[in-house]
Order: C-alpha cells, then structure tokens, then sequence
C-alpha cells in the first residue's frame, strides 16, 4: 500500500515534469513562429519610419515627381518607380509566353524519360544569382543586343507612327529593354515551375475525354488545360511578377541609371532597387538618405500586394484540389 | 485547306512553339554557363584562393572575399537554421486549428519571394544605424532572414510527410509529445531537412544585395566580424563594373566559383531529396 503510494506519486512527479517539459517545447516553437510574422511587420514599421522626413517633406507628390537632386536636396520617386514597373512588364510579355510554352512542353509532349532532367535544368535558371545574371547581361547580353536585335527594332517597329517612338534613339545596348530581357530569364523557372504543376492537377479523365472526342493536343491545351488552371497560372504569373519587381543587381547591371523617364525602351532608365544598389551607401544627408529608403518602401508595398494577391490565388486553388 | 489539316497544322505550329520555347530556356542556361567557363576559367589560379583583392594593376585574389563569403554564410546558417525549423514545426505539428499557423504561412510565403535589397535596408536601420557602423554582424543577420523561410517551408512540409503511425506508436508508448517530435519525427524528416538548410544556403551564397548596406566591402583581409567584411557577392559587383581589366577578370573568376558552388550545392540537394523518398 505504501509502495503503491510511493510510485504513483513519483510517476504523477514525472507527469508533471514531462508537462512542463512538453509546454516549454511547444511555447518555443510557438514564439519563433511568431518571430516570422513580426519580422515582416518590423521591415514594415522600420522602412515606414526610415521614410517619414522625406514623406513629410514631399508628400504625395514624391510618386510622380520626376526630379532628382541630391545636391539641392529635391528628391521624386517617380523615375525609379516608372523604370520598376516598365522592365517588370517587359519581362512578362516576353517570359509569360515562354514560360507557358515550357510548361506545355513538359506536360503534354516530353517524352517521361526526359520530363525530369529538362524540368531540373529549367528550374536551375532560378538558381543562379542575380549577380550572374548581371555580369553575364552586362558583358554578353548587351553587347549581342546592341548590335543585333536593337539596330533592327530601331530600323523596322521605329518607324511605324506614334508607336515607334517606343524604339527610337540609339542602341545603347544598355536600357530599359535589356533590363527587361534579363527579367525575363530570371522569372521564366519561377512561372513555369507553378505552370506546371498545376497543369498536373488537371484530371485526367477530363483530358482523355477531349483527346477521345478526337482533339488534338494543342486543342486540349486551349480548351481543357487553360481554362481548369486559369486561376493558378494567374497566381503563377503573379509570383514572378513579385519576384521581377524587386530583382535588384541584375538590373543594377544593365540598365544604365539615369534618372529620367524616356518613351523610348532602348534608353537607359533606372528601377527602385538599381537606384538604392548605386545610391544607399553613398547617399550624405538625412533627406537623401529617407529619400532612398521611402523608394525602398514603396518597393515593398508594391510586392507585397502582389505576392499576397499570388498567394490568396494560389490558395483558393488548393483548396479547391481538397474538395 | 481541309478543316482537319488546318487543325493538324494549327497542333503542329503549337507544339513546335513550346519545343522552342523549352529550347530557348536550355540555351540561355547554356550560354551563361558557357560564358562563365570561357572567362572564369583562365581566372582560376592559385593566387585567386592565396592572395586578397588587389589595388588596380597588382597582382591579387579573391581570398578574403572567399572568407568573408564563407563566413558570414556559416553564421546565417547557423542563426536562421534552428528558428527556421522550430517554427516549421510549429506548423507542422502544433498549428492545426490556429489561427497562428495559416497567417504564419502566409506571412513566410511573401518573406521567401520578398525582395533581398529590402531586406538589406531594414538591417541598416535596425543594426547599422544603431551600431554607428556597417560589420560583418549586420551582414550576416540580414542573410540570416533571408535563411528563416525556405528553412520554415521545407521543414513542414518533410514534418508533414512522417507517417502518423510512426507519431501514434510513439505516443501509444506514453512518449511526451516533445520527445516524439525530437526523437521519431526529426529523425524521420532529417533528409528532408538538410535539403531545406542546403537550399537555403545556396540561395545565400549568392546574395548581393542585402550585403551591400549592412557588411559593405573591405580591401583588406578582415576577421573581425564587428567591422566591414569583404564577400565575394560584393566584390565580384565592385570588380566587374569597374574599368580595369584584371579586375574584371577577377570578378569572372569570383562569378565562376560562386555559380559552380551553388549548381553543386542544388544539384546535391535535390539527389539528397530524392533518395530520401521525397519527389520535387
């Protein structure tokens, strides 16, 4: 009786140690789960902060003000802001389509043997630095687009009215453009990765229907695939535009940064995060410097919203492949 | 034109589109590389992993950048690697029916694909500013963000590919619940989880921009993780913009190492992901 009392007190010791235990282990991983969510509410506050005297000294008007003064100390986001959301469309026209075509290849006409090594080497373009990308652009690239591609735009799309405008000027090699093509080639594993996986949610008795009514392949594609994953492809698109948008050494590279909005796209221009790369370190004086970190603010909002919009798309998705 | 051949052709045109698609991504990864083993490997001698960055005109290497690299990659790692895997677990197996968990993974989601340069400006203003000057410290916490998320993300999802079973008989044995995640799920997911530590690593290895506002450059060899540290990133931006031959050709030699690193640390991961059971 005794002994019984003896081990059951011991074992309800060890019970509650092991509760503490089990509590404490819990509470850590709790607490580092919410360190993730305050850290992006910190960057928030922090860049939010950091911009206050140049939002106090310029307004609203700092989105499309186009000066850009440090010695006079007048400061205008809206260069930057422009040259950000110009490569960032450039590179979708041109890695969107591309992007699908890859995911097309890979679901409906590689052969399985291959399906893997060419879906590995297209996602390792996600895997080389931004850093590359921009020595590459700036050494090959450029040079190849300045004296191929650039010279023929200017001499055939120049000359249509009111739209070559978009192409007039000198080939630079450096500019808007090629910005926009190395853009293009960083964010095309991104959108073909999420492209193609959701291709392969498609169900496949929906797909054999279509090829057994007699369909032909590009005709599935139309009119079975795109239209079941249209909302994912979205979200795809969505995710690389997010991720063109706040690309930074790369673009610092190629596109020449200079401070003013031209109509042409073979000129140079400058984007947020190319102006911060050339500008933060040696940026004196506080407006200057809140100046640069508003930008960088306005970055984050813009790829933000974007991100979440990808990620609330993205999620629907799931949880429609749940039900 | 029959409306069959007509379609026959439309498939045709179709499919030879996507073919030069796939075909264009493949060539461009192949000229990149290409190009950085047609400059980089002339680069590569025994000066480049001896010597440190020279003045222009000298004779020189990478090595203090390649220290710097290594370390301040080290130290992320090893900063962002137990936060990032404890709140994945958190996740993976604490968070059903919270609130927490979904927002937390929403949250860590728009992290992953946040830009890198944001994150370098957010380390100025909390660390460098404070501190009154850029170090080797400041560096390596903003890779050390950017190490927490692809961490958190790969850990749920290896924790959640552990079998139930294998967590019930452990709780069946009257296991608490933290020695079953440490003791059973962990070693289940071990693999898995390397290959979210590796990725990650790959990732910084490779970042530029948020090293360029917080460990900035340094000429010299530097140890002192308190003050300014070269890193191969920076260096490579600095030599390669510069105008002086044998520094672009050093920043070629740098781009060179850094890409093979990382293709290797890739490919590795995902041999280790596969072998582990786990497909993508």
């Amino acid at each position: 009786m005794v002994e019984a009392v003896a081990v059951s007190t011991t074992n309800s010791r060890r019970g509650e140690r092991q509760r503490l235990e089990d509590a404490i282990f819990r509470g850590a991983t709790r607490f580092f789960a919410i360190v993730v969510l305050l850290l992006l509410a910190a960057i928030m506050v922090s860049l939010f902060i950091g911009a206050m005297p140049a939002f106090h000294a310029f307004g609203f008007a700092f989105l499309w003000d186009q000066s850009w003064n440090p010695v006079k100390d007048l400061f205008g986001g809206a260069p930057a802001i422009y040259g950000t959301l110009i490569t960032s469309v450039i590179a979708m026209l041109i890695g969107v389509p591309v992007a699908l075509g890859v995911a097309i290849f890979l679901t409906e006409l590689c052969p399985p043997l291959l399906r893997r090594p060419i879906g590995v080497l297209i996602e390792l373009l996600a895997a080389i630095p931004s850093i590359i990308y921009g020595i590459w652009g700036l050494f090959i690239l450029a040079p190849f687009l300045q004296e191929t591609v650039q010279p023929f735009l200017h001499d055939t799309l120049g000359n249509i009215p009111l739209f070559g405008v978009l192409f007039s000027g000198p080939p630079l090699g450096l500019g808007v453009l090629t910005a926009g093509f190395i853009l293009a080639v960083m964010v095309l594993p991104f959108i073909a990765a999420v492209t193609r996986d959701v291709f392969l949610t498609v169900p496949a008795i929906l797909r054999e229907s279509a090829y057994g009514v007699g369909c032909t392949t590009s005709e599935v594609v139309r009119d079975i695939v795109l239209p079941y994953t249209r909302v994912g492809i979205v979200g795809g698109v969505m995710l690389g535009l997010g991720r063109a948008l706040g690309e930074t050494m790369a673009v610092t590279f190629v596109i020449g940064n200079a401070h003013k909005i031209s109509l042409s796209l073979l000129a140079p221009g400058t984007t947020i995060s190319a102006t911060l790369a050339n500008e933060f370190t040696e940026a004196v004086g506080g407006l200057y410097t809140s100046a640069l970190i508003e930008l960088g603010f306005i970055l984050f909002v813009i790829t933000f919203l974007v991100l979440a919009a990808a990620k609330l798309l993205l999620l629907r998705l799931d949880q429609r492949a749940a039900k | 034109m029959s409306r069959y051949n007509r379609r026959r052709a439309t498939n045709v045109i179709v499919l030879t589109l996507s073919l030069a698609a796939t075909g264009l991504g493949l060539l461009v990864l192949f000229l990149i590389l290409g190009s950085l083993l047609a400059n980089g490997v002339p680069a590569l001698r025994i000066d480049l992993f001896t010597q440190a960055t020279p003045a222009p005109g000298n004779q020189g290497g990478l090595a203090n950048a390649i220290y710097g690299s290594v370390v301040m990659t080290a130290v992320a790692t090893l900063i962002g690697t137990p936060i990032g895997i404890l709140s994945g677990t958190y996740l993976a197996e604490y968070g059903r029916g919270t609130a927490l968990a979904p927002a937390v993974r929403f949250i860590n989601d728009i992290l992953l694909s946040a830009p890198s340069i944001v994150i370098g400006l957010f380390i100025y203003q909390v660390m460098v500013v404070r501190m009154g000057h850029f170090s080797a410290w400041a560096g390596s916490i903003a890779l050390a963000i950017l190490v927490i998320p692809v961490v958190v993300r790969t850990s749920e999802d290896m924790l959640n590919l552990v079998p139930a079973g294998l967590r019930e008989a452990a709780f069946a044995l009257g296991t608490p619940q933290w020695k079953v995640v440490v003791m059973v799920t962990y070693r289940a997911a071990i693999q898995g989880m390397m290959t979210g530590v590796m990725l990650a690593v790959a990732r910084i290895a490779g970042e530029t921009a948020p090293l360029l506002f917080t460990a900035l450059n340094n000429q010299f060899a530097s140890t002192d993780m308190d003050a300014p540290m070269a890193n191969l990133p920076v260096v490579i931006f600095q030599f390669a913009m510069s105008p002086y031959a044998d520094w672009q050709r050093l920043a070629w030699g740098g781009a060179l190492l850094i890409t093979f690193t990382i293709l290797v640390l890739n490919i590795f991961a995902r041999m280790l992901a596969s072998w582990s059971g786990a497909t993508k």
